[in-house]
């Protein structure tokens, strides 16, 4: 009795650690190439990303040799052609209308800008509240956006730098987008401030440079 | 050859007459969650089509070795290892997909369904039989599940497959493809079903009953 | 561990229980729905012992997700599973030497625990939003309160229907069915409870 059930569950773990090892590599580059498309959309004209991840408090650039992502928390730093730094991507997530609402935006450290904002996972009402995704005039307002004093929705027009067009019939899932930036913002801007030099480590060579996994070289003080 | 005819029936009844989700009322979990597109309740029908026959497969294969008193663990180790297996393969092939599906590849685990089916029929069966059967009830499962995701999808978005059907102008039933609507579509299609069952009854009772009223058949 | 973040556990609670309620909006739990909701006292006392269920389970999906399977994460379904199968079971023993009166009540409706796709879903959500000790707690407690409220609701319902005329075709399933989506679209009003509009 034992013994079958022993034998069920050591041909069942074989199973599955094999399956495991075979798909694992498929899913890591699957989840690496959608949020490295969705941080060039955010960050316009970046063409290469470095990840900067949370170590003792301070940041500092993560490094792997197969290009994969960071499994903790992280930014991104993104690169244009000429190795110029176009902004930070900056992932962040928060209560909308109906369920959580995980988005992804770029943030122009020098000029205190949010450039681009994308959803990336939402349960807002379809129709409605999911227009934050689909709408390309809300998702526009995010192109250029000031940070100072916070971000604002309102209806019936922009009339300030840091201010966004609610969607009419989605006040709350447009408000709860710029709730979720300026939380994040008061969590990360001062960070990104210094963050430049940070990601610059080590740049001039291609940004995934072959250094060993989990050192963070170069953290700021 | 009597098997042979006995794989036959067993492929076909699961289709219909012993349909999983109309008739027995089993998977209702993701009958309804994942129906709310086409696609979505295809790819929930294929999965749990390789989770069933698989583990009919398995189970029938050795059923002659497991003990009466763990048959039950037994199966369910089998069955989460065949979901297990589907889920990874999901993630690494149709990333897309698996996110709409979302928690519910792992839900197929606990649908009565496949444990109903080892349970009554898998462990008491020859091979063939047993594969027989689960691929009827899989593809009655499969049909249900098209069927729901059909209705929502073309009422609720406008579209079949993606495909935008009445144009840009066409304003959706949003309703259809929220939670009330997997509701209120599979009510008012058991109440169809019932209604032509009825129907017919009626017809064939006429047809015998009254003999100066035969008409041709 | 004990820094209680008051708000948050309200949205947990709150959200789990009415605005996502795991019946009515993620289609969890639905063949105790349909099976158990024919009166309410049955009602009830299903839903008490999921909810109990529900929460022992949070604590050890917990604690397996915080010191088992980040070494073996995809030993995740197998590990809930035999969890749900091992604490019905437990709890079975336990009540029928406890209040041997209480068992009897409940007869079937415990083992039928296990196959509550609902509790394997609690376990699933609870590890994709990560969350920690207490608020997995609350979490569960929330979904078993939403799921008791579901299963009274459509039991009240039916008790009154019972005399009520309907059509034949409806009778049974369909009906309950479309209670259900009545209910359901009820409980939609409860989304955006939290929210502010400025």
């Amino acid at each position: 009795m034992m013994v079958t059930l022993g034998i069920a569950g050591l041909c069942s773990g074989l199973a599955i650690v094999g399956i495991y090892l075979v798909t694992q590599p498929m899913i890591e580059r699957n989840r690496a190439e959608a949020l490295e498309a969705a941080i060039y959309r955010v960050l316009e004209g970046a063409k290469t990303r470095v990840a900067l991840v949370l170590r003792e408090g301070k940041l500092a650039r993560f490094e792997s040799p197969d290009g994969s992502l960071p499994k903790e928390e992280a930014v991104y730093a993104g690169y244009d052609e000429a190795g110029a730094l176009v902004g930070f991507a900056v992932p962040a997530e928060g209560p909308g209308f109906q369920d959580t609402i995980k988005l992804l935006y770029g943030y122009n450290a020098e000029r205190k800008r949010v450039v681009g904002m994308e959803v990336l996972e939402s349960r807002e009402t379809p129709g409605l509240g999911d227009k934050i995704i689909k709408d390309m005039n809300f998702v526009g307002n995010f192109r250029d956006l000031a940070v100072e004093p916070a971000i604002a929705a309102v209806k019936g027009g922009r009339s300030g730098e840091n201010e966004v067009d609610a969607i009419s019939g989605a006040t709350i899932s447009s408000v709860a987008v710029c709730n979720i930036i300026n939380a994040s913002n008061s969590r990360w801007l001062d960070r990104l401030a210094d963050a430049e030099g940070v990601a610059a480590a080590g740049n001039g060579s291609s940004p995934d440079a072959a250094v060993s996994d989990g050192t963070g070289s170069g953290g700021i003080d | 050859m009597p098997s042979q005819k006995d794989s036959y029936e067993e492929l076909v009844k699961g289709l219909w007459r012993e349909n999983p989700v109309f008739i027995q009322l089993l998977g209702l979990c993701p009958a309804l969650a994942v129906t709310n597109s086409a696609i979505n309740a295809l790819a929930m029908g294929a999965a749990t089509t390789f989770v069933l026959v698989g583990s009919s497969l398995l189970v029938s294969s050795l059923r002659n070795l497991i003990p009466k008193q763990v048959r039950i663990t037994t199966f369910i180790i089998v069955i989460a290892t065949f979901v297990t297996v589907a889920d990874f393969t999901l993630q690494a092939l149709a990333p897309v997909v698996h996110k709409e599906l979302g928690a519910f590849i792992a839900l197929i685990v606990v649908n009565c369904l496949i444990l109903g089916r080892q349970e009554a029929f898998a462990s008491r069966n020859s091979t063939r039989v047993a594969v027989a059967d689960a691929a009827g009830m899989a593809a009655g499962f499969a049909f249900a599940l098209f069927l729901l995701g059909c209705i929502r999808e073309i009422l609720g978005s406008g579209s079949l497959f993606g495909v935008s059907l009445f144009g840009p102008n066409f304003e959706p039933w949003v309703i259809m493809i929220l939670p009330p609507g997997g509701f209120l579509t599979l009510g008012l299609l058991l109440g169809l079903f019932a209604w032509v069952k009825e129907r017919r009854l009626r017809a064939s009772q006429a047809v015998g009953g009254a003999p100066a009223e035969r008409r041709a058949a | 561990m004990f820094e209680l973040d008051w708000g948050q556990l309200l949205w947990i609670f709150t959200t789990a229980c009415v605005v996502n309620n795991f019946t009515l909006s993620y289609f969890l739990g639905l063949c105790p729905f349909l099976g158990v909701s024919g009166r309410i006292d049955t009602a009830l006392r299903m839903g008490m012992a999921t909810i109990f269920v529900m929460t022992v389970t949070s604590i050890c999906a917990w604690f397996l997700n915080t010191y088992v399977l980040p070494h073996a994460p995809y030993l995740r379904l197998i590990s809930f599973i035999v969890v749900i199968a091992s604490t019905v079971q437990f709890v079975e023993m336990t009540i029928k030497k406890l209040s041997p009166a209480l068992f009897k009540a409940l007869g079937i409706f415990l083992p039928l625990i296990t196959t509550n796709c609902a509790i394997l879903g609690l376990a699933l959500f609870q590890t994709n939003k990560a969350y920690g000790f207490i608020e997995g707690i609350i979490f569960a407690l929330g979904a078993g309160a939403g799921f008791t409220l579901a299963l009274v609701l459509m039991a009240g319902i039916r008790e009154e229907n019972e005399l009520a005329t309907i059509p034949d075709v409806l009778r049974g399933a369909a009906m309950s069915f479309l209670i259900a989506g009545i209910l359901s679209m009820a409980f939609m009003g409860f989304a955006g409870l939290f929210s502010k509009t400025a």
